[in-house]
C-alpha cells in the first residue's frame, strides 16, 4: 500500500530538480501566508463579499491586472533561468528537457496569462467610463470570463511542480505533442488549460462588442467614440472569429490524446498539418487582439500628452478596420517552409506586407499628433514615445519575414525571435504599461511615483535592446530557436552572453515597477481631481476611484474628445449631475457562481489532465449545475436609491 | 541627452551588424550558393525598402519630441486642433503601398523562380533526407549509399533534396546554402540548393523535436565531381550495409556522429513516406516524382 503510494507520489510530484522543490517550498510558504493574513485581518468575508462575487467591471479589471502582473513575474523568471542557461556554451544550468518546459511556460503565460488579462483588465477598466456606460454589457459573463482565466491558468501554473510541464513548445506541434512521442500529463496541462481560459477570452470578446455597440452615451456616434474603445471593438471582433479555430485545434488534438482518435497523428490518416493551420488561423489573429489595444493606448495617451487633438481620427479608424479584416488572411506566414506551393506562399507574403500598410499610417498619425502639440513627458508618454520607435523596427523585420524565399532563411531562427519579441514587448507590453500608468491613477486614486518609474523605464528599454538587437545577428548566424546550448565553435558565446546581460537589465526594470507600486501606495501623490493629467475622455471626469455605479446621471456627449470640450466650455460633471433629479439606479447583484463555475471547471480540468475521467465528469456536471442554477435565479438586481447616490456625489464634488 | 541614446543604441546595433558580418560565422550573410544569394538579395532589399520608411518615422520623432516639448518658454508653432490633412493622409497611404508594391512583386517572383533550379544548371544529383530522433539519414537513391549526419555533394551541381521524417516533422536548414524546408512523416518534400564553393557547411535542424533537439547537427561537404565519386567508391568498397534491423535501432531516440554505409534496403525512403500515411496523402507530383526516380534505378 505504501509502496503503490509512494509510486503514485514519484509520478504525480515533479521530483528530482532542487529548483522545484523550492518553488514547492514557497508555494507552500506563499500559501500559508496569505491563508494566515486572512484569518489574522478577519478579511474572509470581505474578500468573498468584494471580490470573489463581484460583477463590477472595475474590480474585475483589478483582478485582471494582479493575474496579468504576477504572471509577468512568472513569465520573466523563465526568461532569466533560459537566457542563464544560454549565456555561455554548454552550460549544464539546465538540463534539456527543464528547459524545454521553461520555454513552453514562457511562451504560453506571457501571451495567454500575462498579455490576454493585462489587456483585460484595460479592457474592464476604461470602457465603460470611456463611453459613459454604468457596467459591461453582460456583468455575469465578464465574472466568469475572468474565473474561467484565473482556474486556467492555475491549472497550467500547477504542472511545473504536479505532473510535469507541457514541453512540446507554446505552439505543441503534432505529431511531437501526440502521445507516441509525448506521454504524461504536461501537454494535457497545456491543452485543458488553455480550452478553459479560452472560453473566458471568447465571452470578452463577445460582452465587450455588445457593450460597445449598445451601451454608449446618448450622443456618442461611433465616429464620436474614443480610439481606445475603437480599437477595443476591432480586438474583440477577432477575438470572436479566430478564437474557435484554437477551441477546435486543442479539442482534437486532446481527442487524440484522451480518447484514441487519429485527427493529428501520423498514422492511420492523421495529418498533423491542419492543426498547425488550424492554431495559426487562430495564432496570427490573437497577435493583433494584443497589439491593436496598445494601439489605442498610445493614441489616448499621445493625444493627452501632447494637449492636441489625435492627427486623422477617420483614418485611424479606418486603418483599425483594414487590419481587423487583413489580419486575418495572412497566417501561412508562421510556416512558409512547410513546403506549400509557390502560389500560396506568394499569396501570403503579399497579403502579409499588405497588413503594415495600415499599421505604418497609425505610426504617421501619431507622430503627427505630437506635430505642433505641447509634448510633457510623463510616464505614460515616456512608454508612448518609446513604443514608436521599438514597434517600427519590429514592424519593420515582419516585412522582412513577409517575404517568403527570406523567411526560408529567417524561420524558426533567432532572427524570429528578435522579431516577435519586438514587436510584442516594443508593442504590447510598452503599450499596455503606458496604459497602466495612464489609468492607474483612476483606478486607485494615486499616481504612481514619477522617479522609480523613470529608473525602470530606463532599465528596461536599454536592456530591451542589448537583449534582443544581438538576436538578429544571431539569426544570421544560424542559430535555431528552442536549443538548450549551443558549441563554442559555432561563435555564438559573444552576442548570446550579451543578450543575457540585456535580459537581466529588463528583469531590474521590473523589480524597479514592483518597488514604485509599493513605493507609490504609501508615499505616492493622491489623486484628488480625478483629471490628474488634463485629459480629453469621458473617464476623466469622474473622480478617481470610480464610485461603484460610475456615472450619477449618464452624461450627453455631442463631440469627440468629449470631456476636453466639456472644460472648454465651462462644464463640469456637477452640471451634468445637475440637469435633472438624479433617479435610482439599478446595478447587478453579486454573485458566488462564477467563481463556483470556474472551481468546477479545474476541477474537471484537472480530472481530464491525468486522465481521471470520474473526477472530470464530476466536474462538468458541476459546471452544467452551475449554469442551471443562474437559470433558475429571479432576483439579480438591486437599487441604489437616489438619496444615496446624491450623498456620494456630493461627497466626491460632483453635484 | 536623450536623442542622443537612441541615436548611439541604433548605430550600435547596425555597426555590430555591418562590421561582426564579415565572417563565414554568418552563414545567411555568406552563401555558397545561388539559392542562398537569391534570398540574400531579397532580405537586402526588403532591409533597404523597409528602411525607407524607419528611419524617417525615427528621425521624425527625434525631431518632434525635442522641438515641441512643453515648456514655457518654447517658441515653436502650437495648433491644438489642427488634426487632418488630406495631403499628409494621401503620402503616407501611397508610400507604403507602393514599397509594398515593389517589394511584393519581388517577392512573388523569387517565390516562383526558386521552386527548381534554372534550366542550364547542369545534371541534378537526388538526396533523400530522413529526420529521426536525433540524427539525419542521408540515402543517395543514384548512387546507392547511404550515410548519417553526414553528406558529401559534388560542387556546381543543383542538389535535389526531398525531405521526410520518421519522428516528428522537423526542418532541414544548410543557411550557408539556401533555405529550410519541413521535413514531415508521410511527405516527401522536395527541396533544392547548390554549392558553388567547395567547403563544408554545418546544417542543423530547424523544427523542434524534443530532447535531443539541440543536437540534431549535421555536415554537407561540397567537392569537386571526381572527389565525389571517389568518396562514393570508397563508401561502396569499405563501409557496412544498412539493414532494415540497422535502420530500426537507428529509430531508435539517441544521439550520434558520423555514419557511413555501403547499402541500403531497396525503397527504404518510399516505404518510410508510405507507413507513415503517405498513402492518404494526395501528393500525387511528390508520390510519382519518386516512385519514378525510384523505378529508373532498379533498371541499372
Amino acid at each position: 500500500m505504501l509502496e503503490s503510494l509512494k509510486e503514485f507520489a514519484g509520478h504525480f510530484f515533479v521530483t528530482g530538480e532542487p529548483l522545484i522543490y523550492m518553488s514547492d517550498v514557497a508555494i507552500v510558504v506563499v500559501s500559508l501566508a496569505i491563508v494566515f493574513t486572512l484569518t489574522y485581518l478577519k478579511k474572509w468575508k470581505w474578500l468573498w463579499k468584494e471580490w470573489l462575487t463581484t460583477v463590477d467591471h472595475k474590480k474585475i479589471g483589478i483582478m485582471y491586472l494582479i493575474s496579468a502582473l504576477l504572471m509577468l513575474f512568472r513569465g520573466g523568471v523563465d526568461a532569466l533561468l533560459m537566457r542563464t542557461q544560454l549565456a555561455l556554451p554548454n552550460l549544464h544550468f539546465l538540463d534539456p528537457q527543464h528547459y524545454n518546459e521553461i520555454f513552453t511556460t514562457h511562451g504560453t503565460i506571457m501571451i495567454l496569462f500575462m498579455a490576454m488579462p493585462f489587456l483585460f483588465a484595460l479592457f474592464n477598466i476604461v470602457v465603460p467610463l470611456q463611453i459613459g456606460a454604468r457596467d459591461v454589457a453582460f456583468p455575469y459573463l465578464n465574472a466568469i470570463s475572468f474565473w474561467l482565466f484565473f482556474f486556467g491558468a492555475l491549472l497550467f501554473n500547477l504542472s511545473f511542480v504536479i505532473g510535469g510541464s507541457p514541453d512540446a513548445g507554446w505552439v505543441s506541434y503534432p505529431p511531437l505533442t501526440e502521445l507516441a512521442t509525448d506521454p504524461g500529463p504536461g501537454e494535457n496541462f497545456y491543452l485543458l488549460s488553455l480550452q478553459i481560459s479560452g472560453i473566458g477570452s471568447i465571452a470578452t470578446g463577445i460582452n465587450f462588442i455588445v457593450t460597445i455597440l449598445k451601451m454608449r452615451a446618448p450622443g456618442m456616434t461611433l465616429m464620436k467614440m474614443p480610439l481606445f474603445s475603437w480599437s477595443v471593438l476591432a480586438s474583440c471582433i477577432i477575438i470572436v472569429f479566430a478564437f474557435p479555430a484554437l477551441t477546435v485545434a486543442l479539442a482534437l488534438l486532446m481527442f487524440d490524446r484522451l480518447f484514441g482518435t487519429h485527427f493529428f497523428t501520423m498514422l492511420h490518416g492523421g495529418n498533423p498539418m491542419m492543426y498547425i493551420n488550424l492554431f495559426w488561423v487562430w495564432g496570427h489573429p490573437e497577435v493583433y487582439i494584443a497589439v491593436l489595444p496598445a494601439f489605442g493606448v498610445i493614441s489616448e495617451v499621445v493625444a493627452t500628452f501632447s494637449r492636441k487633438s489625435v492627427f486623422g481620427y477617420k483614418s485611424m479608424v479606418a486603418a483599425l478596420m483594414v487590419i481587423t479584416v487583413i489580419n486575418y488572411l495572412v497566417w501561412a506566414h508562421h510556416f512558409f517552409t512547410m513546403g506549400a506551393s509557390a502560389g500560396v506562399n506568394a499569396y501570403f507574403a503579399v497579403a502579409t506586407m499588405l497588413v503594415g500598410i495600415p499599421t505604418g499610417v497609425k505610426v504617421f498619425n501619431w507622430l503627427f499628433t505630437m506635430f505642433r502639440g505641447r509634448i510633457r513627458l510623463t510616464l505614460p508618454m515616456l512608454w508612448a514615445i518609446a513604443f514608436i520607435p521599438c514597434f517600427a523596427i519590429g514592424g519593420a523585420t515582419g516585412v522582412m519575414l513577409a517575404a517568403a524565399p527570406a523567411d526560408y532563411q529567417y524561420h524558426n531562427s533567432f532572427f524570429l525571435i528578435a522579431h516577435f519579441h519586438q514587436t510584442l514587448i516594443g508593442g504590447v507590453v510598452f503599450g499596455l504599461l503606458a496604459g497602466l500608468y495612464y489609468w492607474w491613477p483612476k483606478m486607485f486614486g494615486f499616481i504612481l511615483d514619477e522617479r522609480l518609474g523613470k529608473w525602470a523605464f530606463w532599465f528596461f528599454n536599454i536592456g530591451f535592446y542589448v537583449c534582443f538587437m544581438p538576436m538578429y545577428a544571431l539569426g544570421f548566424m544560424g542559430m535555431t530557436r528552442r536549443v538548450y546550448t549551443y558549441p563554442a565553435e559555432t561563435g555564438w558565446t559573444g552576442l548570446n552572453f550579451v543578450s543575457t546581460i540585456g535580459a537581466y537589465l529588463m528583469g531590474i526594470g521590473f523589480l524597479l515597477i514592483v518597488a514604485q507600486v509599493l513605493y507609490s501606495i504609501k508615499y505616492g501623490k493622491r489623486d484628488v481631481t480625478g483629471d490628474p493629467w488634463d485629459g480629453r475622455t469621458l473617464e476623466w471626469a469622474l473622480p478617481s476611484p470610480v464610485p461603484h455605479y460610475n456615472f450619477a446621471r449618464i452624461p450627453e456627449v455631442s463631440e469627440l474628445d468629449a470631456w476636453w470640450h466639456m472644460k472648454q466650455n465651462g462644464e463640469t460633471l456637477a452640471a451634468q449631475n445637475k440637469k435633472a433629479p438624479l433617479e435610482p439606479i439599478h446595478m447587478p447583484k453579486n454573485t458566488g457562481r462564477p467563481f463556483i463555475m470556474g472551481v468546477f471547471f479545474f476541477i474537471a480540468g484537472f480530472g481530464f489532465v491525468f486522465n481521471w475521467f470520474w473526477m472530470g465528469a464530476i466536474g462538468l456536471i458541476g459546471v452544467v449545475i452551475t449554469l442551471i442554477a443562474r437559470s433558475q435565479e429571479r432576483d439579480t438586481e438591486y437599487e441604489i436609491p437616489a438619496e444615496e447616490i446624491r450623498r456620494t456625489e456630493s461627497a466626491l464634488g460632483r453635484l | 541627452m536623450k536623442s542622443r541614446w537612441w541615436k548611439g543604441l541604433i548605430l550600435g546595433a547596425f555597426s555590430l551588424f555591418a562590421l561582426t558580418g564579415c565572417s563565414e560565422k554568418y552563414p545567411v550573410l555568406h552563401p555558397v550558393g545561388p539559392v542562398g544569394e537569391q534570398e540574400l538579395f531579397l532580405i537586402k532589399f526588403s532591409t533597404l525598402l523597409a528602411a525607407i520608411v524607419v528611419i524617417p518615422v525615427i528621425a521624425l520623432l527625434i525631431f518632434i519630441v525635442y522641438r515641441y516639448r512643453d515648456k514655457p518658454d518654447n517658441q515653436a508653432p502650437y495648433q491644438p486642433e489642427w488634426s487632418e490633412s488630406k495631403t499628409l493622409e494621401f503620402v503616407w497611404w501611397a508610400i507604403p503601398i507602393l514599397i509594398i508594391g515593389i517589394l511584393g512583386a519581388v517577392t512573388a517572383k523569387q517565390t516562383f523562380a526558386l521552386t527548381h533550379p534554372p534550366k542550364n544548371s547542369g545534371e541534378p544529383l537526388t538526396i533523400q533526407v530522413t529526420s529521426l530522433d536525433w540524427k539525419w539519414v542521408f540515402m543517395y537513391p543514384d548512387q546507392h549509399i547511404a550515410t548519417v549526419n553526414y553528406a558529401e555533394i559534388p560542387a556546381g551541381r543543383p542538389i535535389q533534396f526531398v525531405l521526410t521524417a520518421d519522428a516528428p516533422m522537423n526542418s532541414f536548414w544548410v543557411p550557408a546554402l539556401g533555405g529550410q524546408e519541413y521535413a514531415m512523416p508521410g511527405m516527401a518534400m522536395r527541396l533544392w540548393l547548390q554549392a558553388d564553393k567547395t567547403g563544408t557547411f554545418e546544417g542543423k535542424g530547424a523544427n523542434f523535436t524534443g530532447k535531443g533537439f539541440a543536437h540534431m547537427t549535421f555536415d554537407v561537404k561540397s567537392v569537386n565531381e571526381s572527389d565525389f565519386n571517389k568518396w562514393v567508391a570508397d563508401v561502396k568498397k569499405s563501409a557496412p550495409a544498412l539493414t532494415k534491423a540497422g535502420y530500426k535501432e537507428l529509430r531508435k531516440p539517441s544521439v550520434m556522429g558520423k555514419k557511413s554505409f555501403s547499402s541500403y534496403p531497396k525503397d527504404l525512403f518510399m516505404d518510410t513516406v508510405m507507413k507513415n500515411g503517405g498513402k492518404y496523402m494526395n501528393n500525387h507530383w511528390m508520390m510519382m516524382d519518386q516512385q519514378e526516380k525510384q523505378m529508373d534505378h532498379h533498371d541499372h
